[in-house]
């Protein structure tokens, strides 16, 4: 499907004790089935703000965001969100957080032997069965951040939407999660939309690179298509020409063509 | 003398040191003092000490491990017992020569009799000291029981709705200052009878704590946690019972706590006025008797009583805390 989900002439603005502030304007985005796109800027652009408004959490100011035609006017769990900070709940298992997702999406229809499946197939997915029975405060921030994916993706989202998943992680955390994650989107063919402040992940990741310019009002400044076949294999990327001007095109817009205003800032 | 006898010193010191005539871990402290003061004496008695070390090599980091819990164990217990002593000598030298407050050996001995017997019954306005503290209890139960069945919803009430939480809070804040016992002749008028007036005046005063609290738990919870509930569209019911509720227990439990408080130090003025059965009456009846050692008991009785329902409710709160965070 090639307009799977739209963004147009989207604007946002909050009201604050200033008055207005202008977040973001004239967004206009169409993103297909099963693609990847990142969202990438400088901190206070509005990526965010942008990946809420697809989840619902707010609504536009002006224009409209449809998914599958079919505007989206609040938060639902056909577009899963994994949270910047896991937001997993504490009184709760692995198992009970993925739990309490699956049971909502699925609850109506099927049986309880089901759900626990599908619950355990979820967390078997992201590499966590031995750590089903633990609470978020046994285990490391990694695995925290697996199991938001798990739950994320065990509603079987039409689109999964991603806040700087991996910004709280090490690096090389970080990069475990990324191949796994990779894995996952090639099995599943998910939509995906992350939001992240880092190069190397936009590009590794992505379909197309949406960079944005710097806030306040902000909008999408380019698209990068990036061509890279898959499955992508970080080692032999590292020396990949076409990686490597990827990387150079990004950095060169975030730190030549939207410096400026970060000077204004400081 | 090598570190390996000292940390063994525990272990090793009893059998030698049979001349030391106080037992039990307070003798360490002396038996330490020995062996600074007395290098020569101990000097002697290195060379057994050495042998024994070696031969208990084995077993050496278990008498190390006993010797540490001794002391924890001792500083732990020893400064309260202290003071407790300390307050009990400044009682009995205060009182020694007469007058009409009795001294702590007057008041043990009453103490020993009242409780030989703590459950008799010789009419409503003669009975035993236990029966006076259950009935107590009971009262402040009932209260704190209707405090917590209206107080706690009406605080997610609150804690939910901004507007309702501008509209009650002035009236709230208002009346929380208004000593409970203000409110007993209304009560009186009310209720026509004495024991639901003071129950009623224990429901008064614990319901602002569990109001409170629990509105300002509502209030704290994550927005990451409502922003799950959101994207999951999580039913009203699922959103209470598996985010709202366990976020904001923690709170419940210290309005519950700061209530509980409140409650027992307002039963007794509340007992001592309205009169029946109870440890606020008891106080009073034995005023009126001029038994002054039973009012004293009825002091230590009741900071008892205070300090385990505190001191529960706290255990209760961290239970429940560690099993949900």
């Amino acid at each position: 499907m090639e307009k799977f989900v739209q963004i147009e002439k989207v604007g946002q603005t909050f009201d604050t004790k200033k008055g207005k502030f202008v977040a973001l304007r004239d967004i206009d985005l169409t993103v297909r089935q099963g693609e990847f796109i990142a969202l990438i800027g400088h901190s206070g652009c509005g990526k965010s703000t942008l990946l809420n408004l697809i989840a619902g959490l707010t609504l536009p100011t002006t224009g409209v965001l449809l998914l599958e035609d079919r505007e989206i006017a609040g938060p639902g769990p056909e577009r899963g969100v994994v949270f910047q900070n896991h937001s997993l709940l504490p009184w709760l298992t692995c198992f009970e957080n993925v739990y309490l997702a699956v049971e909502r999406v699925f609850g109506a229809k099927e049986g309880k032997v089901k759900l626990k499946e599908r619950t355990a197939a979820a967390i078997n997915l992201v590499g966590l069965d031995h750590a089903s029975a633990k609470y978020p405060h046994e285990i490391s921030g990694g695995m925290k951040q697996r199991v938001g994916i798990a739950r994320a993706l065990s509603m079987q989202p039409k689109v999964l939407l991603m806040d700087e998943p991996f910004g709280a992680l090490d690096a090389l955390t970080r990069a475990k999660l990324q191949d796994e994650l990779m894995k996952i989107c090639d099995a599943t063919r998910a939509t995906t939309v992350m939001v992240t402040h880092d190069v190397d992940e936009a590009v590794l990741l992505s379909d197309r690179i949406v960079m944005m310019t710097n806030g306040p009002a902000a909008t999408i400044g380019e698209i990068l298509e990036v061509k890279l076949p898959r499955p992508r294999l970080r080692l032999t990327l590292a020396h990949d020409p076409a990686y490597i001007d990827y990387r150079a095109a990004v950095l060169e817009f975030l730190y030549e063509k939207q410096a400026h205003v970060e000077k204004m800032a400081a | 003398m090598s570190a390996l006898t000292m940390s063994g010193d525990f272990g090793l010191e009893k059998p030698v040191d049979r001349s030391t005539p106080a037992k039990g871990p307070v003798a360490q402290i002396p038996s330490r003092v020995d062996m600074i003061s007395q290098p020569a004496a101990k000097a002697a008695a290195e060379p057994v000490k050495e042998k024994k070390t070696m031969e208990n090599a084995a077993t050496e980091p278990l008498a190390t491990r006993i010797s540490e819990t001794l002391g924890a164990l001792v500083r732990a217990v020893l400064p309260p017992l202290l003071g407790m002593l300390i307050l009990i000598g400044i009682w009995y030298v205060a009182t020694q020569k007469g007058g009409s407050i009795p001294g702590p050996v007057q008041t043990w001995d009453a103490a020993a009799k009242l409780f030989a017997d703590p459950f008799y019954r010789n009419g409503p306005n003669d009975q035993g000291i236990g029966w006076n503290v259950l009935s107590s209890l009971q009262r402040v139960g009932i209260g704190f029981g209707f405090a917590a069945l209206v107080g706690i919803p009406l605080g997610f009430i609150l804690g939910r709705s901004a507007f309702l939480s501008a509209m009650i809070n002035p009236i709230i804040s208002l009346l929380r200052p208004v000593s409970p016992l203000a409110w007993l002749p209304i009560g009186l008028l009310v209720f026509k009878r004495a024991d639901p007036a003071a129950t009623y005046t224990i429901f008064i005063c614990s319901i602002w704590p569990m109001i409170m609290n629990t509105a300002q738990g509502v209030q704290r919870v994550p927005q990451d946690y409502l922003n799950v509930a959101r994207v999951l569209a999580l039913s009203e019911w699922k959103v209470v019972t598996k985010i709202l509720l366990p976020a904001v227990l923690p709170y419940i439990l210290t309005g519950i706590r700061l209530s509980i408080g409140t409650a027992w130090l307002v039963i007794v003025a509340a007992e001592m006025l309205t009169g029946g059965v109870g440890i606020g009456f008891w106080v009073w009846d034995e005023w009126n008797n001029l038994k002054v050692e039973h009012i004293i008991i009825a002091i230590f009785v009741i900071g008892i009583v205070g300090l385990i329902l505190e001191q529960s409710l706290i255990l209760l709160a961290r239970k429940l805390t560690k099993e949900s965070s």
